[in-house]
């Protein structure tokens, strides 16, 4: 059997693409090799460290043991998508700077995104709750302390904004 | 790049037979969290392939005409842990397999995957056991059903005959209703970690909440496949709830289940456990009954 191809489409970072993929690339190839969004880190490959977390359809996969073909209709984000229109950084990753969530920075791409995954749902989560949905991300430098402070940190911050524009809304009404 | 000879992607489940049929040598990859792994370590490099992860229809939770509950094969876990059918009828399912791996894990694996690969620590499978699951099979010659039980053979092997694929998982009607359960994965770590061992109980209580109607126990890791303890579960059915049987339920789990030893935990030391959890499993499934011990 010779080399196999197939062609895809899907949607990355809001963008629209078309690319023939090798049936043998990890969709963390692909994100790598044709669309250099280097953010998506090559750790273990074997779906233990969570470096190459990106979010599918709204729910997190770790990019290594999810094949490229699987890529076919998705839609499709990486830390790179969260770029603001003015190429200002996300209050998330503002927040892992604050909070000194990263160091080396290797797992931050793909911690970020389990935080965007979970800050997305709109809703308090309890400590607990952070800690568990946080924890398909290995770091071997801040100690994951730093890094619950800032998804902490930022859920509650936009729970409040959100609290806040709802009040003003309500008086807009009256 | 892995090392993948060829790869095939079925649209149906008729498709998903036709490609197996034809292509003999091929192995199935669903979420691929145990085969790409495995190819990446070398076991199965250069491995033939028929994604069956595109099959929409081996998805999600429902009832069936008879009311059983019915798990799409390919339902990941999150999914499953999300089901408002599970949710009601059988959360220790959804709290067994909250426990898998870590939460990109349990976005990719499958319960398919999860007993198709004949392991005996998988998470879901004890839990499966306990609860009296059907597997489903479609093959060239039709659809079979069959215990969970009589689906394992040996450590990693299941029944599945050539060219054929799983495609749901039911709790009959009979098995869940009343019944209330509970898992507990013994691992030293609370994530991404495999069971040292697991112990899946349920129990079903008379109106007055004082005898056990029916109790069963199933474990992951007390032998080469989820076994079932039914000396355990005859020491429990028809005794009164009290701190008595739960103790001869749990002794008892010691006549069945045959653990051993290796690099995560020493047999005597498993068997201690088993014991253990079982007492604990067996408890909080009283209570979750609305049974009261000792009072
Ligand atoms: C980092 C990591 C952590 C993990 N932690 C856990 C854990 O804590 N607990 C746990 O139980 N598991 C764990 N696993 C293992 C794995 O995620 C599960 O076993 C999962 O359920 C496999 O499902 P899958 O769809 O990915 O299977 P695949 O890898 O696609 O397939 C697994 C096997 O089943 C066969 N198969 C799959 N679906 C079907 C079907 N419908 N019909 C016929 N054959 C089929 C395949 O041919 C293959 O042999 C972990 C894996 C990783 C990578
Ligand atoms: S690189 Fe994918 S999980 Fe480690
Ligand atoms: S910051 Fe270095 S691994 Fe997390």
């Amino acid at each position: 059997m010779g080399k196999q191809y197939k062609l895809i489409h899907c949607t990355v970072n809001g963008r629209a693409r078309e690319v023939m993929v090798d049936v043998r690339a990890s969709l963390t190839d692909l994100l790598r090799n044709d669309f250099r969004l280097t953010s998506v880190k090559k750790g273990c490959e074997v779906g233990e460290c969570g470096a190459c977390n990106v979010i599918i359809d709204g729910e997190c996969f770790n990019s290594c043991i999810y094949l490229a073909v699987w890529a076919d209709g998705k839609d499709i984000l990486t830390l790179e998508g969260l770029e603001g229109p003015g190429g200002e950084i996300s209050d998330i990753q503002q927040a892992f700077i604050d909070e000194a969530a990263v160091q080396c920075g290797f797992c931050t791409p793909g911690a970020i995104m389990s935080a965007v995954e979970i800050l997305n749902e709109g809703r308090l989560l309890s400590d607990e709750e952070i800690r568990i949905r946080m924890s398909g991300h290995l770091c071997r430098c801040t100690g994951y302390e730093n890094i619950f402070r800032a998804v902490k940190k930022t859920m509650l911050k936009r729970l409040e904004a959100r609290q806040r524009e709802q009040g003003t809304g309500n008086r807009e009404q009256e | 790049m892995y090392d993948i000879k060829a790869l095939y992607e079925a649209e149906s489940v008729q498709d998903a037979i036709r490609l197996l049929q034809e292509h003999p040598k091929a192995q199935i990859i669903a979420g691929g969290s145990d085969v790409l792994v495995q190819i990446r370590e070398g076991r199965r490099a250069g491995a033939e392939l028929v994604s069956i992860f595109g099959i929409d229809e081996m998805r999600g939770v429902c009832y069936d005409e008879d009311q059983a509950i019915r798990i799409g094969s390919l339902t990941s876990f999150s999914h499953i842990a999300a089901s408002p059918i599970i949710q009601e009828k059988i959360p220790v399912l959804g709290e067994a397999v909250s426990l898998v791996g870590g939460p990109q894990i349990r976005n990719i694996g499958t319960i398919g995957g999860n007993t198709c690969n004949g392991v005996t620590s998988a998470d879901s499978a004890s839990t499966l056991m306990a609860w009296d699951a059907i597997v489903e099979l479609h093959g060239p010659e039709g659809v079979r059903r069959l215990p969970i039980r009589d689906f394992y053979i040996k450590a990693g092997v299941v029944d599945l005959k050539p060219a054929e694929l799983q495609t749901a998982i039911l709790i009959p009607k009979a098995a869940y209703e009343g019944y209330y359960g509970r898992y507990i994965k013994y691992a030293m770590r609370e994530a991404m970690d495999i069971a040292n061992l697991g112990c899946s109980v349920n129990a079903k209580l008379s109106e007055d909440k004082r005898t056990i109607i029916d109790a069963r126990v199933a474990y992951g890791v007390a032998g080469p496949v989820p076994m079932r303890a039914p000396s355990a579960e005859a020491m429990a059915r028809g005794r009164a709830v009290c701190r008595e049987t739960v103790d001869a339920f749990a002794r008892a789990v010691l006549d069945d289940i045959h653990p051993r030893d290796s690099w995560r935990a020493a047999k005597a030391f498993r068997e201690h456990i088993a014991v253990e959890l079982a007492k604990r499993a067996l408890t909080e499934s009283i209570e979750r009954a609305g049974g009261v011990i000792d009072g």
